[in-house]
């Protein structure tokens, strides 16, 4: 049986700097799947050869076995890989409700004609339906007419996700969701990842915060100077050596 | 209901209006109407955050094309009219394939550079384009009667009419399209590109969207000025004119449909009036650069923003007695 996303030899080169070297990984469907790693890693540069933003040097994404390496971004999002975004980048002139509705675009795609003679009405009811769905499930249901921009930052984050939501993904590239939130926004936003991945979205997630990796993941992927490291569950991850030796720095480096 | 009505105010008004004016302010009033169709389409292609610097000479393309159409083949003019800006439409589609390679300030040089092309080729080409000298006795619009009003094309008045109503049907047309879907998503390629595009937007596809249809938009205004005027020459499209235009979209703001449009009407009435009365015409391009760097300066979100402060306002008085409660 074939994995969800599966990376194989995942390289990056940016001039003489190999950012990720030869990664492999599979995510299985239903789960949530941690990558984690000490800063410099190559988690984000991942992310984005995974979602598109970035061009692998070689190496291959399958999804489904399809290669989707080098897709531009918003083919791999029509696949159903649909990613957030490091701090709050969001449309922060619009309203919130209008941020979500852009995350609509795939399931209700616009239509030129229909739009102007208005003969859309069913589409356009149907995206603002999912919307709101997006933005109640994320707790947002009361800022839908404020403007993003001057949302809380846990709102923002949530919004980034509602925005994902909306797209009916099948994945979901998680990228340091919990930044800046408290511990109780963090406990909170677990709590809906928790149930976004029993209603069958499956989740990537990079993430910094161990306790939430630890309390979320299914499987955790462990990478340092942009290689493997190790994988397993979060179990096994915590007392693995060469883990610990990786973020707290072992003796031989010291030495 | 309430809109019927102030629907049809404006529409008694601007069917008086001309009956008020003077022959050669009839006569503005014409290029008035034509040029609030190429700001509000340029409109449309500032919402994707692309400004374009050839937006006056894929206006030409229009004229040019409605004008070649109607003189070699007969085509009936109303239907050159469209047909200039289907051409319109489709040159900006041609071109958008070496121009959104780029954006921002990239796509802005690009642009010109593009619009200086065209212009060259109607200069070198005396067959088709008539050269410098351009295209001379193009078909007027003929002349047509409606029961009630007799067009008669060479009254302003009758043009005036007729343009409006062509006028009014494609800022309908754009107004739709701004607050559908598809002008969500202009906006949302405008404002963060890569968050759009992780939600599925072709972001080239919508730039090239915003692109064509603003051209195809401009290609109607100009073939509207063509068959109005009569001869148009390369220099009817020259940069001087995009400075206008830039000028009316940048004083009127460009963060609602209606701010180009009021800038390009406040502005003419400024220049046609005041600068015709005091004998200042030719310095008519100084005072555009002052009334444009001081607008910048001292009114950065446009003549818009002096509208939305009184509207915000009765707002603001129309919540208070809720809040009250």
């Amino acid at each position: 049986m074939t994995s969800l996303l599966e990376v194989k030899d995942l390289t990056m080169r940016f001039g003489g700097l190999t950012a990720v070297d030869t990664l492999n990984f599979k995510v299985e469907k239903g789960t949530i799947h941690g990558l984690i790693g000490p800063n410099g890693a190559g988690k984000t540069t991942t992310f984005n050869m995974i979602s598109g933003f970035y061009t692998p040097s070689a190496g291959e994404v399958l999804l489904r076995g399809e290669n989707i390496a080098g897709l531009p971004m918003h083919e791999v999002a029509r696949r159903g890989v649909v990613r957030t975004f490091q701090h709050s980048t969001l449309f922060a002139e619009l309203t919130v409700l209008e941020n979500a509705l852009v995350g609509t675009h795939m399931p209700f795609r616009p239509n030129l004609f229909a739009a102007i003679f208005g003969w859309d009405k069913d589409a356009r009811n149907g995206a603002e339906a999912r919307a709101r769905e997006a933005l109640t499930f994320f707790g947002l249901a009361d800022v839908g007419h404020e403007h993003a921009g001057d949302l809380s930052h846990g709102h923002q984050r949530a919004l980034g996700m509602a925005v994902a939501y909306a797209s009916h993904p099948d994945i979901v590239l998680l990228d340091e969701p919990f930044t800046g939130m408290n511990p109780e926004e963090t406990k909170h936003m677990m709590g809906l990842m928790k149930q976004l991945c029993s209603d069958g979205i499956t989740i990537l997630l990079v993430e910094h915060d161990m306790q939430a990796i630890m309390g979320l993941c299914d499987n955790i992927t462990c990478m340092s100077f942009g290689k493997f490291l190790a994988e397993g569950g979060p179990a096994e991850i915590r007392n693995h050596p060469a883990v610990i030796e990786a973020y707290l720095g072992g003796a031989r480096h010291v030495a | 209901m309430r809109n019927i009505f102030i629907w049809t105010v404006i529409a008694a008004i601007l069917f008086a209006l001309p009956n008020l004016l003077s022959f050669s302010q009839q006569e503005v009033l014409v290029f008035l109407t034509i040029n609030i169709l190429v700001v509000a389409s340029y409109r449309l292609l500032t919402l994707t955050g692309e400004w374009s610097l050839g937006h006056v000479v894929i206006m030409g393309v229009g004229a040019y094309a409605s004008a070649m159409l109607t003189k070699s083949s007969g085509l009936y003019v109303p239907l050159g009219i469209v047909m200039g800006g289907v051409v319109a439409g489709l040159t900006a589609l041609a071109l958008s394939y070496p121009l959104f390679r780029m954006k921002g300030f990239y796509f802005l040089i690009g642009s010109f550079a593009a619009g200086e092309i065209i212009r060259l080729l109607w200069k070198r080409f005396r067959e088709p384009f008539g050269g410098t000298k351009g295209i001379k006795g193009i078909d007027p619009m003929p002349d047509f009667s409606v029961g009630f009003y007799d067009f008669d094309f060479f009254e302003p008045t009758s043009y005036f009419y007729f343009s409006a109503i062509v006028v009014a049907i494609c800022l309908w047309i754009l107004w739709r399209i701004e607050k559908s879907p598809i002008g969500l998503t202009f906006q949302a390629v405008h404002w963060q590109d890569k968050l759009a595009q992780a939600s599925g937007v072709n972001l080239r596809a919508y730039r090239t969207l915003a692109f064509v249809i603003a051209s195809g938009f401009a290609g109607i205004a100009g073939a509207l000025l063509a068959h109005y005027i009569g001869t148009i020459n390369p220099n009817s499209f020259d940069v001087e004119v995009m400075v206008f235009v830039l000028t009316w979209a940048i004083v009127g703001g460009t963060s609602t449909f209606y701010g180009p449009i009021l800038g390009c009407v406040v502005l003419t009435i400024l220049n046609e009036v005041v600068l015709r009365e005091l004998g200042l015409e030719q310095t008519r391009p100084l005072i555009y650069g002052l009334i444009l760097i001081l607008s910048i300066l001292f009114m950065p979100n446009g003549l818009e923003s002096i509208v939305q402060k009184f509207t915000r306002q009765k707002e603001r008085r129309s919540l208070r007695p809720e809040e009250a409660k």
